[in-house]
């Protein structure tokens, strides 16, 4: 075996075709789907519960809590009051940058559904939704024919495959706002109203949808629940390369050869990715630093391109890892821009409830736009810096929208502080003919 | 109230009534039921935003904060169209404002206007979830990938629709 170069099993990704075309209920079937289902159903679902705990599997929306802690918090049995639980699909894929649901629920559905019919299993939840984004029309249908085809085969609705146990699905299309992906904030939505974040406590656990015990977990997270309780806690650790355990879908996009989506160990070196995966930066174009997980996740830069991608790798290292979608910032692109351009999202998508964010934000927006404008002035570097720490403490706010941010302006401050002085020395923007301002 | 001609069709109130059997009171529909009769319509009018809230029990000044809440939401008429052109950070790197320049040119219309044939709107829209793909947009419900300003004519045709 020496020379062999190691199999990677890639479970996520494993029916996802070269042409992106979607897999069906017999194509899904005949590569071993509805094992895991069958496999969870032969188990208690406190059983089950206990191998997500070993498996350490965490949360892959951004937010990288631990999943099978979170979902210890549901009150189970007794202790839960009569009437309906719910376990809801977060596939409001909105985050600026990211691209990875998409990929799971357009070419292989039926993974997504038969995850979160194991994981409604373990929660013994009646009712589960899938909220996706409106944009997601294909993944919507496609959705739809999976949980469609399941009620015909007994893997949803009432007594499935003789266990006893009941499960309806139902998926919600939304009406489009980023501040859905928060999880109060996409029950607010799926119960009909405004999407505004809830004060926490309670937690949606015990205190969610229709003030029922709800689980809110994000596509991807969802997608590995059943290979987790069909082929165990260790086979999952194993995948990993850190102690971050499992695979994690990495994106790369913006100036590089070959921007894409891929399923690889947790922890593989930011490097390998982009340089490997991602063929490197465009001719022309060098590399001056990149958000490791979306556009709430602060930059790292050249330094940080040998370490790992995971959790706890990146958090040391300042930033987060996030949805592990990567936005790489070129030499040829205005920082200033990249971060007025981020900042402006976040403003127009704040919900409005509370002062620092529904007026901070376009405040931090007005500014950036002044110094990109070459209208900035030196007191302004104090001003972004104040609105940093107060915008972006956690707990002036519901919710981790404004802080969120505040995470790429804070980081830009600190790495490409002299391209914010150039602006404003120079009243103009030195990147204005090769960028896009 | 019975007096009042009803604005709503019957298939839009079949539609919104099939929503309304699975949720625990009329109002919790209140964002599918929005969007049904803008499948139908094209937008939610005045009209039928007051026949919506009605339906479902509950004020039109509550629906109106709901409606307006959400983008994808017409409180306007749109064209037949809409473009929703991606201005988000991967899309805005490969160019997006230099596209939306072209559209516009190429249209005849701003952000937020529709042509006078009413074939199309032109409207911003966040992060379409394709950045490998930038710069993206949608036309209806299809999604165009790696837009290139030559590539735009082969959308709305070489005369600009």
């Amino acid at each position: 075996m020496s020379g062999a170069l190691p199999v990677l099993d890639r479970p996520l990704t494993r029916n996802v075709r070269a042409d992106r075309s979607p897999t069906d209920m017999a194509a899904y079937e005949a590569n071993g789907g509805y094992r895991g289902l069958r496999a969870a159903l032969a188990m208690s679902a406190a059983d089950c519960l206990q191998v997500l705990k070993d498996s350490n599997l965490r949360g892959r929306g951004g937010a990288g809590f631990p999943t099978g802690m979170k979902w210890s918090f549901v009150p189970m049995g007794d202790a839960c009051s009569p009437g309906h639980k719910y376990l809801i699909c977060n596939a409001d894929e909105m985050e600026p940058g990211t691209f990875k649901d998409r990929l799971l629920m357009e070419c292989d559905p039926h993974q997504l559904v038969e995850g979160m019919i194991c994981a409604a299993y373990t929660l013994q939840a009646d009712v589960a939704y899938i909220f996706i984004r409106a944009e997601y029309h294909k993944a919507t249908r496609l959705l739809q024919e999976a949980i469609d085809a399941c009620k015909a085969k007994g893997y949803l609705g009432d007594n499935i495959l003789g266990s006893g146990y009941n499960l309806e699905m139902h998926v919600h299309s939304s009406a489009g706002r980023y501040i859905c992906g928060e999880e109060t904030a996409l029950i607010s939505s799926l119960e009909g109203k405004r999407a505004n974040p809830r004060a926490k406590p309670p937690f949606p656990q015990v205190s969610g949808l229709w003030g029922r015990p709800t689980i809110v977990n994000n596509v991807e997270t969802l997608c590995n629940v059943h290979h987790i309780i069909e082929r165990g806690a260790d086979w999952f650790q194993s995948l990993g390369l850190t102690a971050d355990a499992g695979t994690k879908l990495y994106g790369v996009s913006g100036r590089v050869k070959n921007p894409g989506c891929w399923e690889l160990p947790m922890g593989t070196p930011v490097r390998e990715i982009i340089e490997e995966y991602a063929g490197g930066m465009e001719e022309g174009y060098q590399l001056r630093g990149f958000l490791p997980g979306g556009g709430s996740t602060d930059f790292l830069t050249v330094e940080h391109l040998d370490l790992a991608m995971d959790y706890d790798t990146i958090g040391k290292a300042g930033s987060r890892m996030g949805t592990g979608t990567m936005i790489i910032l070129d030499d040829k692109t205005c920082p200033v821009g990249f971060v007025k351009n981020l900042t402006e999202f976040f403003a127009q998508e704040s919900c409005g409830f509370c002062t620092p964010c529904r007026d901070g934000l376009p405040w931090s927006a007005q500014v950036l736009d002044d110094i990109e404008h070459g209208r900035g002035l030196p007191e302004d570097m104090d001003t972004l810096q104040r609105q940093v720490a107060f915008i972006g403490a956690i707990g002036n706010t519901h919710c981790a929208l404004a802080p969120g941010a505040m995470e790429p302006i804070q980081s830009a401050l600190k790495y490409f502080r002299e391209d914010f002085e150039r602006h404003i020395d120079g009243g103009s923007c030195p990147y204005c003919d090769g960028g896009n301002s | 109230m019975t007096d009042l001609i009803p604005v709503l069709s019957d298939e839009e109130l079949r539609e919104i009534n099939a929503e309304i059997a699975h949720v625990p009171v009329p109002a919790a529909v209140a964002i599918d039921a929005l969007k049904i009769v803008q499948a139908h319509r094209g937008w939610v009018s005045d009209e039928s935003l007051q026949a919506i809230a009605r339906h479902l029990e509950m004020s039109a000044e509550e629906l109106e904060g709901v409606a307006t809440f959400y983008n994808l939401i017409f409180r306007r008429p749109v064209g037949e169209n809409v473009i929703l052109l991606c201005n988000s950070i991967s899309c805005w790197i490969k160019g997006c404002d230099k596209l939306q320049a072209k559209i516009s040119a190429q249209l005849g219309i701003a952000l937020g206007e529709t042509t006078p044939d009413n074939r199309y709107t032109l409207l911003p829209v966040t992060c379409l979830g394709a950045c490998d793909k930038a710069p993206v947009m949608m036309v209806g419900e299809e999604l165009h990938e790696n837009i290139s300003e030559q590539g735009l004519g082969d959308v709305f045709g070489e005369d600009g629709g």
